[in-house]
């Protein structure tokens, strides 16, 4: 074990390296998204692409924009790989995303390439932090083919008014339906739990409601287990935007602000369960 | 065999209730030695060794106490070693913790009720005339005079850095987050000020380091000074012991100094007017 000193740590042939001066906003994003252990992630120019998946049947996707970094540079088109999501947030909390008022934690990320660690160098009053998160092939991600020209139904809403809604739900049932309309009830999440039937409607006409296009009533039914991963997003987020296609896959995207004002959305796909006899 | 002591000053009674705090905190079972000037409280760390303390605290009595009474054993060797469950003792003064606790005096004596008790009056303030008495009874297993050598005062290990800790509030968060990823922590620390917490685990290396701190002097160093000043000596000792110490932030302490064994042990000695605690954590394996 040794010390090296600063000009030796500067990696120069680095073929990914980024900067900002307050880790809190990429440690707020990826908190949101910790249901699993690994995730894959994808840099490319545009920023970081981070995907959690559950089961092969619900995918968490979070953007984090390059401009929301200092400095921010990449040498090829985009990388891919896999790592483990729990250790990376536990790093870049190390100090804690600093107390109120105090200096926050500086970050800075190298990737030099495929086969080596992502590596994290980050910095709070002169204490410094080495990290080297092993990275893996990435896995084969789903694609929920979730074009806009499908979509037949779309609500965007506060968040408030829908977390109070998920967070809600009866745990004793197994299946969320959820009913989108261009007519009453409009919007509707209901439970079949052991004690009885829950349904939550929110009008069209609700403050809560920012925008409603809805083509086509749709009713679906999606595992709770599946659902409730996205709630921890939709707890961080100001805004949501529930989407529903004809095939009955639903996308959640949540507008999240981070403590710079940046904007950053993290989008939920989850697959609606198959059922023997549809009404 | 007979102690009893009295404390006026709230700084002090909350100070005893913190130090109590953390030994309950570190084991189930708990030495406590009186002697004429000092108490002392010993936790013997199990299966090390000639039972090694592994925790050392000294408190003087002048600075706790505005009154004391106390004889031990005999003329000759007047002390009086007493274990006990330190949960219990914590459990009794736990009031006192909160900074809004009122009380007017605590008076801990020894006293042999069905069985033998630390017994601990606290007067609390009252609005009328008579005072309300609060008692408490916790029992304790005087030990036998042939029992005494294993605790005797440990000696200073030889170390090969030594080296003052950063304020404890900031280790301890390091330290609980390392402890997600790992189960053990290497300590390792050089001449020059540097301290350096790592983990290695299979998804990451985790690696901080402290840079610039001051370090003690010690007039007992032989030959060891010649060393390099940038070698890093170090242990890796098991990160939940270390955490149950570092919550001993409560006690305020002025100074925390770590003593690195290489590969054997860390030494962590903190030092306070009126309180000194020593705490031994065995290397967990060579790193």
């Amino acid at each position: 074990m040794s010390i090296h000193p600063e000009e030796e740590r500067e990696i120069n042939d680095g073929h990914f390296r980024a900067k900002t001066d307050n880790v809190k906003n990429i440690l707020q994003i990826l908190k949101t998204m910790n249901f699993r252990d690994q995730a894959n992630v994808v840099l490319s120019p545009s920023g970081i692409k981070v995907t959690v998946e559950n089961a092969k049947c619900a995918q968490a996707n979070a953007f984090i924009e390059s401009d929301l970094f200092q400095e921010y540079e990449i040498e090829e088109e985009m990388v891919i790989f896999k790592l483990n999501l729990t250790s990376w947030i536990e790093c870049l909390n190390i100090f804690g995303g600093g107390t109120a008022g105090a200096a926050t934690p500086s970050l800075k990320m190298v990737y030099r390439g495929h086969g080596y660690p992502l590596v994290l160098e980050l910095e709070e009053d002169g204490v410094v932090t080495d990290c080297e998160i092993k990275t893996e092939e990435p896995e084969d991600t789903l694609d929920f083919d979730f074009f806009s020209t499908e979509v037949m139904n779309k609500i965007i809403m506060r968040s408030e008014c829908l977390k109070e809604v998920f967070t809600d739900l009866d745990v004793t049932s197994e299946m969320v339906e959820i009913l989108m309309s261009p007519d009453a009830p409009y919007f509707r999440v209901s439970t079949f739990g052991n004690y009885g039937t829950s349904q939550t409607e929110i009008s069209m006409e609700s403050e809560m409601v920012e925008h409603f296009e809805c083509k086509q009533t749709l009713k679906q039914r999606y595992r709770l287990s599946l659902l409730k991963p996205s709630i921890k997003p939709l707890t961080a987020a100001l805004k949501v935007s529930v989407r529903m296609d004809a095939r009955g896959f639903l996308c959640l995207q949540f507008m999240i602000r981070t403590e710079s004002h940046h904007i950053c959305f993290i989008e939920y796909f989850c697959c609606p369960e198959e059922e023997d006899s549809d009404d | 065999m007979k102690f009893s002591g009295t404390m006026i000053e709230l700084g002090c009674i909350r100070q005893f209730a913190l130090v109590i705090g953390s030994l309950a905190r570190l084991a189930k079972l708990c030495v406590l030695r009186i002697t004429r000037t000092h108490l002392y409280f010993i936790i013997n760390e199990p299966g090390t060794v000639h039972r090694a303390p592994g925790l050392w605290a000294e408190l003087d009595q002048g600075h706790y106490f505005s009154t004391v009474t106390m004889s031990g054993v005999s003329e000759e060797h007047n002390e009086i070693f007493l274990e006990f469950e330190p949960d219990k003792l914590s459990g009794t003064l736990s009031v006192f913790k909160s900074n809004n606790a009122a009380v007017r005096n605590l008076k801990i004596k020894l006293a042999k009720k069905l069985s033998p008790c630390l017994t601990l009056e606290m007067q609390m303030p009252s609005f009328s005339e008579h005072a309300r008495t609060v008692v408490h009874d916790v029992p304790v297993l005087p030990l036998p005079r042939r029992q005494w050598h294993l605790y005797q005062e440990p000696e200073m290990p030889h170390f090969t850095a030594s080296i003052y800790l950063p304020p404890l509030k900031k280790l301890r968060h390091v330290v609980e987050r390392m402890k997600n990823l790992s189960s053990s922590l290497t300590l390792a620390a050089n001449r020059k000020g540097t301290l350096v917490l790592s983990v290695t685990s299979d998804a990451a290396n985790v690696s901080t380091y402290f840079r610039n701190l001051t370090m003690p002097t010690w007039d007992l160093e032989g030959a060891a000074s010649q060393m390099d000043e940038e070698q890093l000596h170090s242990a890796t000792v098991e990160i939940k012991k270390l955490i149950s110490f570092l919550a001993g932030e409560q006690i305020g302490p002025c100074k925390v100094i770590c003593n690195i064994v290489d590969d054997r042990m860390v030494h962590l000695f903190l030092l306070h007017d009126d309180v000194i605690l020593q705490y031994f954590l065995p290397a967990a394996r060579s790193s």
